[in-house]
């Protein structure tokens, strides 16, 4: 199946990378991955649906899903912000800033989290007012939110910036001489050309919130059908010796991740046939 | 400013908008931040450096330093291997090849542990068969660099595939056709072409490696001075409400990600475009 | 129906700096309404800055810009009552040909905006002008560079624009279709009758088709004159540019 087309001579090395390529990719991923759904399947298909489709591994899903579309959608309005004024504007420390955008991607996700938390608890420097105004954040659903809104922050603001920065000048100023309004240009003409790399930063901020566990796990409370997130549930049927339930689970997330794959691959070439 | 006023926003609405953008990242970047090197340093630095310098802390850094310095050169020569053989050659199956290796990025890092003592572990696919040689993976160091491996898998490789495509194979033929072997090709025309792209990508790498909390939790055990990586330590001593020596080996990391990101804008604005190709 | 208005164009010591770099010093042009008239010089000559003074697209730092005696120089290129043509072609890629072309209409207040189906019409009559028929529901990158700028001049075109700005409106096209392209633009202007103006740096361009010809160098206006009037001129810096 693997063969070179060309017929031309060719670089040495083809067989030899493409060997250590498949090798490590079937050693690392592939075989590992395949175990988790022959596990979920030792117990049948019942069994399977027992552990993955149970009320408790549901009530995961709508808050982990859930939580994470939030915060890719808080992370669209707000990166989308961010991104327009790193392209567009000048102002001192704008080269700090733009720096600072990736720290969720650096700082190791359990610094993230009980930073968050400190910040967050009932006696944390926001948590205090927050919580006086009847509004906790630390130990509810509330905070899986915030956690994975901190996660995704970078992704919409480093998928939409080149685009904004290579949006032609001409292109607004032809509006411009059509008559049209700033505020028309922006949100008919503009607006429109950034809209796949604004679902691309949607899509991939999801997709890692949906997965994300280390900065959850601090600020979420972790009680079971409220504020338990889906990865964690895996943790604790592993505690339990429970592989199957665990692997049901993870063929869930896997089928998700999956699924986030093929819609990214559809938004790429989107964003290809616009550009 | 070069332009008339009715090409830009209203001044006011521009002053809005950083505003809007400066709140947004203070809240959420920096204050989070900041709340870490507070909370490390409440007791003074007497006390952080005693936090830092105990001996579980000493084991968690040298276990974080061992797994990363395994891990990170392992998906370099994939990555390198990988990226040559998906930029310089066309075959079948490429497009499906790209995305088996970005398939890491978007698994959970529990999953990416847990599939590794689903294989390894006691109850596992090899569990007896490595238990009857004496063989430990799972809560041992091999666990822990595996879902490593794996959770790092395609930093470098996604870093160097877009970057070799677009320098083609021109320079590396006209080696060849110079007499040159193909591994001195290699060596001398293209890693220096890619030299930035590596380091870039060993960065990010690395700092993931590093950093890491998901998956080696799952595979650690969580044994205090032996499978304890920094994250971890991190993990356990929050949960013994030793806050201050939790935050302590917290400013580490948070150290080690300012490095980083000071790399990696140092790269882009010096290497700008040798890294051109990333988007 | 498609004949619309034309408007003269003054040009009253206008200068602009970019930074330190002096784009055009003290240049002062009229242009009669109905005139077609060439901004010809070499790249940095300032051909294109005045062009876009002109539209509103930047702001001279002294002088002036009048529209048939009307001081136009704090209007906005918005409500100049101009069509502009860039270079590359600058059409919204997300949009239909068809709503690329009714954009400008599109974006009217609501009391002044045609209906839809006058709209339409406008289209339809306007890649009729163009000679692209039935192309409303391409999308700009099915189309060839040529067909790009046809529809780009279409849609500048559009709300009936007493001036018409073109920049380098051929310049990225290959020798073939710039011919094509040179004589439908002329033969559009004679059709609507409006004031065109358009910068090259292509002598021959200028002088094939235009009324009257500017020639700049180094932000100032060297000479202006009929083609046949600039053949025989004694300026020896024009000469050597033409020559």
């Amino acid at each position: 199946m693997l063969k070179v087309r060309s017929s031309r001579p060719v670089l040495p090395g083809f067989r030899l990378s493409l060997g250590i390529t498949l090798f490590w990719l079937s050693v690392i991923v592939l075989v590992p991955l395949s175990a988790v759904f022959a596990k979920s399947a030792t117990g049948g298909w019942d069994g399977f649906v027992a552990a993955a489709l149970s009320e408790r591994a549901l009530a995961s899903y709508r808050l982990t899903f859930g939580a994470a579309l939030l915060g890719a959608a808080i992370n669209c309005v707000f990166g989308l912000i961010v991104a327009w004024v790193l392209v567009r504007y000048d102002f001192p420390g704008k080269r700090a800033l733009g720096a600072a955008v990736d720290l969720p991607f650096a700082l190791p996700t359990a610094v993230a989290g009980i930073a968050l938390t400190t910040l967050y608890a009932d006696t944390g420097l926001l948590g205090r007012p927050l919580a006086a105004l009847g509004l906790p954040v630390a130990y509810q659903p509330a905070g899986v939110v915030l956690a994975l809104t901190f996660i995704g922050l970078p992704f919409v603001v480093r998928t939409v910036e080149p685009v904004l920065a290579e949006v032609a000048h001409e292109t607004e100023e032809a509006a411009t001489t059509l008559g049209a309004t700033r505020l028309q240009t922006m949100a008919r003409v503009i607006f429109p050309t950034l809209l796949p790399a604004l679902a691309t930063g949607f899509a991939l901020a999801f997709a890692r919130g949906a997965g994300e566990y280390g900065s959850v796990i601090f600020i979420a409370g972790n009680m079971p059908f409220r504020s338990e997130i889906a990865p964690l549930l895996i943790v604790t049927q592993l505690e339990e010796y429970d592989f199957a339930g665990a692997a049901s689970i993870a063929v869930v997330m896997l089928l998700v991740s999956v699924a986030m794959l093929l819609v990214l691959n559809m938004l790429q070439h989107w964003q290809r046939r616009k550009g | 400013m070069a332009h008339p006023r009715h090409l830009s926003e209203p001044r006011l609405l521009q002053l809005l908008l950083i505003g809007i953008a400066l709140a947004y990242l203070g809240l959420m970047i920096f204050l989070p931040l900041g709340a870490v090197l507070v909370q490390a340093l409440q007791d003074g630095s007497g006390a952080w450096v005693a936090a830092v310098t105990e001996p579980d802390a000493l084991a968690a850094v040298r276990l974080t330093l061992l797994v990363a310095s395994i891990a990170v050169p392992l998906n370099l020569v994939f990555g390198v291997a990988a990226s040559w053989a998906i930029s310089k050659y066309e075959f079948r199956g490429k497009t499906l090849l790209v995305t088996l290796i970005e398939l890491p990025f978007s698994v959970s890092p529990v999953v990416s542990g847990l599939v590794f003592v689903l294989l390894f572990g006691a109850q596992g696919w090899f569990g007896e068969w490595l238990a009857s040689r004496d063989i430990e993976i799972i809560f041992a160091v091999p666990g822990l660099v595996l879902a490593t491996v794996f959770v790092t898998f395609p930093f470098v490789a996604r870093q160097l595939i877009p970057l070799m495509t677009m320098q083609g194979r021109e320079e590396e033929e006209a080696a060849l056709s110079l007499g040159a072997s193909g591994w001195q090709t290699f060596w001398r025309v293209t890693l220096p072409n890619i030299r930035f792209g590596v380091l870039y990508g060993v960065l990010l790498c690395n700092a993931r490696a590093m950093g890491e909390f998901g998956a080696v939790s799952v595979v650690s055990g969580h044994i205090r001075g032996e499978t304890n990586t920094m994250p971890l330590q991190v993990e356990v001593l929050y949960n013994e409400y030793n806050f201050v020596a939790a935050f302590a080996v917290a400013s580490l990391l948070a150290g080690l990600a300012l490095v980083t990101l000071l790399l990696k804008s140092f790269l882009e604005w010096r290497h700008g475009d040798e890294l051109a190709a990333r988007h | 129906m498609l004949r619309g208005t034309s408007a003269s164009v003054s040009v009253r010591s206008v200068s602009k700096r970019f930074s330190a770099f002096p784009a055009l010093t003290d240049v002062s042009l009229d242009i009669a309404a109905g005139e077609f008239m060439a901004l010809l010089g070499p790249s940095g000559s300032g051909k294109t800055t005045l062009l876009r003074v002109i539209a509103g697209l930047e702001v001279p730092d002294s002088g002036h810009v009048l529209f048939d005696g009307r001081d136009v120089t704090r209007v906005p290129a918005a409500e100049r009552g101009i069509g502009f043509v860039f270079q590359h072609y600058a059409l919204f890629g997300h949009m239909t040909i068809e709503q690329n072309i009714a954009f400008g209409l599109d974006v009217m207040k609501r009391r002044e905006r045609p209906p839809r189906s006058q709209i339409r019409e406008r289209v339809s009559e306007l890649l009729q002008l163009v000679q692209l028929e039935g192309y409303e529901k391409r999308y700009p990158n099915q189309l060839s560079g040529g067909q790009r700028q046809r529809i780009a001049l279409a849609r500048a075109l559009a709300r009936r624009p007493s001036i018409l700005l073109l920049d380098e409106p051929f310049g990225a096209l290959d020798a073939k279709v710039r011919r094509e392209l040179r004589s439908a633009l002329r033969k559009i202007h004679e059709e609507i009758g409006l004031t065109s103006i358009f910068v090259t740096h292509d002598h021959e361009e200028a002088f094939g088709l235009a009324d009257r010809v500017s020639i700049l160098g180094t932000g100032r206006i060297l000479e202006v004159g009929t083609p046949n009037g600039l053949r025989t001129s004694a300026n020896q810096v024009v000469r050597s540019f033409l020559d």
